[in-house]
């Protein structure tokens, strides 16, 4: 894998803060993505990993910081400061978004092919034959039968789910992919299938990615770069296996340290 | 002015409720398609009934006025009968079964077969005005995708039509985008009227009572319904023609006349229906084919 380096980074966050009351969820979070890289954010439960991604996707409004975006049409914005229509557009244009229950990230009740098709028709397209033949390629790119394309999500294995939500966010070949454990609820075959498949995909489409995750496993094999957190704060940073192997902090390594071996 | 022997105001309405009334149907001819909510007042019928409408139209009509209205096209079924002699006991205004002869129709389900004129009014029942309501329930929601046009929600319920039905399957509220800007639920007035709402010379008023919303399309206001390129909006056609007056271009209800598989077809709008028979025209079961 090779790193990609431009001089812009595609997406900066700054001094990213979000409390909710007492309770810290990220503090002074600082990072860089650059185009086709994969960042990982490792921790464990409660550290801050999904409200830090909530607010780099502008999901939530962070209470000190910015994030700012590298647009496709060149320029750099804040995308908390721009207008709902731009960050609703860059959303379903430039951004997908992985969300951990494929029921958070699908509609259930309409068919596999109208979910990928989705994307496409909110940005204009109006021929459902194209819509369609774009929908059963992107299927097939995620390894669902094409003959399954007019069934429902809810008649889908949990793995069929997460593949076909992730056909959904790529339809419209976005720049920028968030994460947020996107094998998790799933079993091990099944994960290291959607693993290789998120592989392939990021490396051929040159999709940037920031994957939030408990399962070290999984920061190895997707991820460029390694952020591990501990309590809202970014405890240490550095290339995937220096993290992972030669861990600098006593959190990390304790993290490191607590994966049974089979 | 208003007090009428029976102790009712005009209209029913208390003069304040109809211009809160008049003032939202201002701003929803101001802004073709938009819905506009109201403070909707309890009427004397169950919601369901037409209470949007009624509201509407108590809040229009005056003394001169003369009304038409009509339930699945027809003049004479309950709920057409009943909110005629509402507005005639309340209003004390003219009554017609005529479409001709009518300033202001209020329909539930039916546009009228004979082409409305710009001095008219036709005031629709609503039931859900809302036409991305059954594809994203919540209204918070729903509101900021019609601000920001983001309308494809709204084709991604008609492709679900051609992926299982081979065709746009959706044959009543059929969606429409008004002025080129708002997408609008035509009440559920089958899709075979839609044409007859584009560029329509009458205004049209829609309320929902149970839902609180007033929307309008003004007079000659562009109404496209949606489709897609590769599957163009049509209307439903019939095999038949009206049984009684022969009609081969309306739109016909099927019914059933006996239990032994025998049915006929005949026009919804009733109004139409008589007037054709009354210039002479006949269908196979009319009773003059019959003797």
């Amino acid at each position: 894998m090779s790193l990609f380096c431009y001089a812009e980074p595609l997406l900066s966050a700054e001094g990213i803060t979000k409390t909710f009351g007492r309770i810290t969820g990220c503090a002074d979070v600082n990072l860089d993505l650059y185009a086709g890289e994969v960042l990982g954010i490792v921790g464990e439960s409660g550290s801050g990993k999904s409200t830090l991604l909530r607010c780099l996707s502008a999901a939530v409004t962070p209470d000190a910081g910015t994030v700012s975006y590298t647009l496709r049409q060149g320029g750099t914005k804040d995308v908390h400061a721009m207008g709902d229509a731009e960050r609703r557009m860059l959303m379903r244009t430039d951004w997908a978004f992985v969300h951990q229950n494929p029921r958070d990230g699908l509609r259930m009740h309409v068919s596999a092919g109208g979910n990928v098709g989705e994307r496409l028709m909110a940005v204009g397209e109006r021929h459902y034959g194209d819509i369609r033949g774009c929908a059963g390629e992107w299927l097939a790119k995620v390894e669902i039968a094409e003959n399954r394309i007019d069934d429902l999500p809810v008649t889908f294995s949990g793995g069929m789910q997460q593949r076909l939500q992730i056909a959904r966010n790529l339809v419209t070949h976005p720049r920028l992919a968030f994460m947020d454990e996107p094998t998790g609820g799933l079993d091990v075959s099944v994960q290291a299938r959607l693993l290789d498949l998120l592989r392939g995909l990021v490396s051929d489409l040159g999709l940037a990615a920031i994957v939030v995750t408990h399962d070290l496993a999984v920061a190895r094999h997707l991820s460029h770069r390694l952020m591990v957190m501990k309590q809202g704060r970014v405890v240490e940073t550095g290339l995937t296996d220096q993290v992972l192997d030669d861990p600098q902090h006593p959190y990390s390594q304790l993290l490191v340290s607590s994966i049974l071996r089979a | 002015m208003s007090a009428q022997p029976g102790g009712y105001n005009f209209a029913y309405l208390d003069e304040q409720t109809k211009r809160m009334i008049r003032r939202a149907i201002l701003k929803a001819v101001a802004v073709p398609g938009y819905q506009v909510p109201f403070a909707s007042r309890e009427m004397p019928m169950p919601y369901g009934w037409g209470t949007g409408g009624v509201q509407v139209t108590a809040a229009i009509i005056t003394r001169t006025d003369v009304l038409k209205v009509i339930d699945q096209g027809s003049d004479d079924t309950t709920n057409a009968v009943s909110i005629r002699k509402f507005f005639a006991k309340t209003a004390d205004v003219a009554t017609t079964e005529r479409t001709t002869d009518a300033s202001i129709i209020q329909t539930r389900h039916r546009i009228p077969e004979t082409p409305l004129r710009r001095d008219q009014i036709i005031v629709y029942q609503v039931p859900i005005p809302e036409p991305l309501r059954f594809l994203e329930p919540r209204e918070t929601e729903t509101r900021r995708m019609h601000a920001l046009e983001e309308y494809g929600l709204m084709h991604v319920k008609l492709y679900e039509d051609i992926a299982r039905h081979g065709h746009i399957a959706t044959t009543y509220a059929y969606p429409v985008k008004v002025n080129g800007r708002y997408v609008t639920d035509p009440s559920p007035t089958p899709k075979f009227d839609n044409p007859k709402m584009d560029n329509c010379p009458a205004l049209q008023l829609f309320g929902a009572g149970r839902e609180k919303r007033i929307y309008a399309i003004p007079p000659y206001t562009e109404v496209k319904s949606l489709d897609f390129e590769d599957h163009p909006f049509e209307v439903q056609t019939w095999e038949e023609s009206c049984a009684l007056c022969g009609a081969g271009d309306t739109f016909l209800d099927e019914v059933i006349t006996d239990d032994r598989g025998g049915r006929m077809f005949v026009c919804s709008d009733s109004d139409f229906c008589s007037q054709r028979r009354s210039a002479g025209h006949t269908g196979v079961q009319s009773p003059e084919a019959a003797e």
